[in-house]
């Protein structure tokens, strides 16, 4: 047993933050909201990073990692808030051409039951990707109608609705769909628990430099533990991600779907709440829209509901501890 | 990164797993909760056998007594010693977990040799004289004064939440040794015989309606100097030297009752009838045990992630203060959910209707066990923010 990272993995996550803060700082992020402002040069240069896949074999193109390691990379992306359809690459590169290099942009939708087909990034993609009980399709973009929304909640994550989604060609079966459900869910989780870091550093920052009443507004007890409570958010959070992320590379240690849906729980509470608490630090100035904080929160609503929403979550976890 | 037990821990997982069934077979039924002359003896019993069998001290060093295994084999102890429903280290906490460590640190070798073995055997049992009415979060202003006359030491004051008092051969005093001196100069480490003249043990009954800790009342107890642990003045100091043997496995003992207590409660409201389904049934009570249920499995891996840093020779910073205000919380949201699945059968501590009301309400109020003992939930946030995240100090 050992759930910290090693060596190795600590180099990763130094390597992909550093990237992140390098290529992907915050006017970037932002300006992949605008429109026709997504940037293909800086996506290829994530994936030249090796970063879709990581988990693959070299053989395939890949780093020969495992998904732990996938884990961790989505963490240090979340905190960043590096845009653009991360999941939807990091699934399917390796089974779907130009992916892994970044040339060829995929859309993912876990098409519901019921209501709008709403789908992130869709306007930017080359082909989409569609999960369903069946198992996975995937059809060139342009044979979908998609009508791309004009106001985005999380301004960095542009959204469109499909009409009808189209026949596509079939990937993998049932299986694949189950292993891209539990392993979307966690990436999301991943990204929800890297977020929640990224918004609490903030507001950190910022609670250290503002002052009132003559001195930090960091020195009173009132946001001291507001932001302490972020901070033990995310450890929670973190805890269960990378618990989550080996149990997926060692299934015989315990329920991986407990895992997945307990990962989902505690990553989405860590990151709405720290980002909630990152807008009410920065006082009216969080209220705004030139404050990165509405950023981490909006993002957060929208990774919240990826692979599955935290009641979702809470209903498999309470079914799995009981038939234990 | 793992989950699995490496193969050597795999060995020592089975091997305890073997002695902990035959022993636990061979130990009479538990006294009752304020039986405590009954209580030192089964607790000094077990802790016998596990010294025989080279478990006693199991995160010592060997040198001095223990078996100096790794925090992975303490944890997987812990784990098994639960599974196999053995007892837990009882009376024998203070001891084992604060002073045996702190004379190991700090003690002579008389101080060494006069008591490691006694903790080890279970033949000694301790209490902790540190807290005072007027010190409980600032607990450096301590004021219990003890005098240098000749070779020894006169003390008095007042000290509270001396746990096991009632049961105690020595207690591990913190006392001010210089009055001129503030906060946390002029504080001392003392070990104080409990038979001596002079000291009066009060139990103070909790709002469980128990009594395992006690006020002492100490006039003019006189003590040896040679019962000084390390310089006088340095006993502040001398008090947290046991943080450096903090290896992740402190509240393991806790987590593990909790989650028994929450697989009970998943089986009590799957078996309670109520409005012609079972509470089990309910979808609001379901999604809150959903939740506790993440939130137990992430205090799992929090604390696996502790002991795996513990592993390589240290504590991530703050990690004990986290890990100790998520627990509170989670504690608390447990008691609340015990109350809703029981609904007005918690109106008794009595077990109505073959339900254990008396032990889910128990927990319930054990929550601030945790949330206010060992540092308040609101001292912890304030480590972790100035200590972890670095936000200026109020004062």
């Amino acid at each position: 047993m050992d759930l910290q990272p090693t060596d190795d993995q600590l180099a990763l996550i130094e390597m992909v933050t550093g990237f992140a803060s390098d290529r992907f700082p915050i006017d970037v992020v932002r300006s992949f909201g605008e429109p026709n402002g997504f940037d293909r040069y800086r996506w290829t240069e994530l994936a030249a990073l090796g970063t879709f896949g990581l988990a693959l074999s070299e053989g395939e193109g890949g780093v020969g990692l495992d998904f732990i390691d996938v884990v961790l990379v989505h963490e240090a992306l979340g905190s960043a808030l590096v845009p653009g359809p991360l999941l939807a690459a990091t699934l399917s590169a390796g089974l779907v051409d130009g992916v892994l290099d970044g040339s060829v942009l995929p859309a993912i939708v876990d098409i519901p039951h019921d209501g709008p087909i709403i789908v992130e990034h869709f306007r930017s993609s080359d082909v989409l990707l569609m999960v369903d009980d069946a198992g996975v399709r995937v059809a060139p973009s342009a044979h979908a109608v998609g009508i791309d929304i004009v106001h985005p909640t999380d301004p960095t994550s542009p959204v469109s609705i499909l009409g009808s989604v189209p026949a596509g060609e079939l990937i993998g079966g049932p299986e694949l769909a189950v292993a891209w459900r539990q392993r979307g869910s966690l990436l999301a989780s991943a990204q929800l628990s890297g977020n929640s870091t990224g918004s609490t550093n903030l507001a950190v920052a910022y609670a250290k430099e503002r002052e009132q009443f003559g001195r930090p507004i960091g020195s009173f007890q009132g946001l001291k533990h507001l932001l302490a409570d972020s901070w033990i958010r995310t450890e929670i959070a973190r805890s269960s991600v990378w618990a989550a992320g080996v149990m997926i590379d060692e299934p015989d240690v315990g329920s991986v779907d407990r895992a997945v849906s307990g990962a989902r729980l505690t990553a989405a509470r860590a990151a709405t709440e720290n980002a909630k608490t990152c807008v009410q630090v920065h006082g009216g100035m969080g209220f705004t829209w030139e404050v990165d904080a509405h950023l981490f929160l909006k993002r957060a609503w929208v990774l919240e509901t990826v692979f599955g929403s935290v009641d979702e979550a809470a209903e498999i976890v309470a079914r799995l501890y009981a038939a234990d | 990164m793992h989950l699995r037990d490496s193969e050597s821990d795999a060995q020592f997982r089975s091997e305890v797993r073997e002695w902990l069934c035959g022993a636990v077979t061979s130990i009479a039924e538990p006294p009752a909760t304020e039986d405590w002359p009954g209580r030192r003896s089964f607790d000094a019993h077990w802790q016998g056998l596990l010294f025989e069998a080279g478990y006693a001290g199991i995160n010592w060093p060997s040198e001095h007594g223990g078996r100096g295994a790794t925090p992975t084999e303490h944890l997987i102890f812990l784990e098994e010693s639960a599974a196999a429903k053995a007892p837990d280290v009882g009376i024998g906490f203070v001891g084992q977990m604060h002073a045996g460590p702190t004379i190991i640190a700090e003690g002579t070798e008389a101080q060494k040799s006069h008591h490691l073995r006694g903790i080890l055997t279970g033949n000694h049992a301790w209490c902790q004289g540190f807290s005072e009415p007027g010190s409980g979060s600032d607990l450096a202003s301590l004021r219990t004064r003890a005098f240098r006359d000749g070779d020894d030491y006169i003390i008095s004051g007042q000290k509270i939440w001396t746990s096991h008092a009632m049961a105690a051969d020595y207690c591990e005093m913190l006392v001010r040794t210089d009055p001129n001196e503030l906060k946390h100069k002029g504080i001392s480490w003392l070990i104080m015989p409990m038979n001596l003249p002079g000291i009066d043990v009060r139990p103070l009954v909790t709002v469980h309606g128990s009594t395992e800790f006690a006020e002492l009342f100490l006039d003019e107890v006189r003590v040896p100097v040679a019962n000084l642990v390390g310089e006088e003045n340095d006993g502040w100091r001398v008090a947290n030297v046991t943080l450096s043997f903090e290896r992740g496995t402190g509240f393991v003992g806790e987590l593990l009752d909790t989650t028994g207590v929450f697989r009970d409660l998943i089986a009590l409201a799957r078996s309670t009838k109520r409005n012609g389904a079972t509470v089990w049934d309910d979808d609001g009570i379901r999604h809150e045990f959903g939740i506790l249920g993440a939130d137990l499995d992430a205090l799992w891996a929090f604390t696996k992630r502790n002991v795996s840093q513990g592993a390589r020779g240290g504590m991530v910073m703050g990690s004990g203060s986290g890990f100790k205000v998520a627990f509170a919380t989670t504690q608390h949201r447990l008691g609340d959910l015990a109350i809703r699945v029981l609904d007005r059968a918690s109106l008794s501590l009595d077990d109505v209707d073959g339900k254990p009301t008396g032990e889910l309400v128990h927990s319930k109020l054990h929550a601030f066990a945790i949330s206010l003992g060992g540092g308040t939930t609101q001292i912890q946030q304030n480590i972790i923010a100035e200590r972890v995240l670095g936000l200026p100090r109020e004062r």
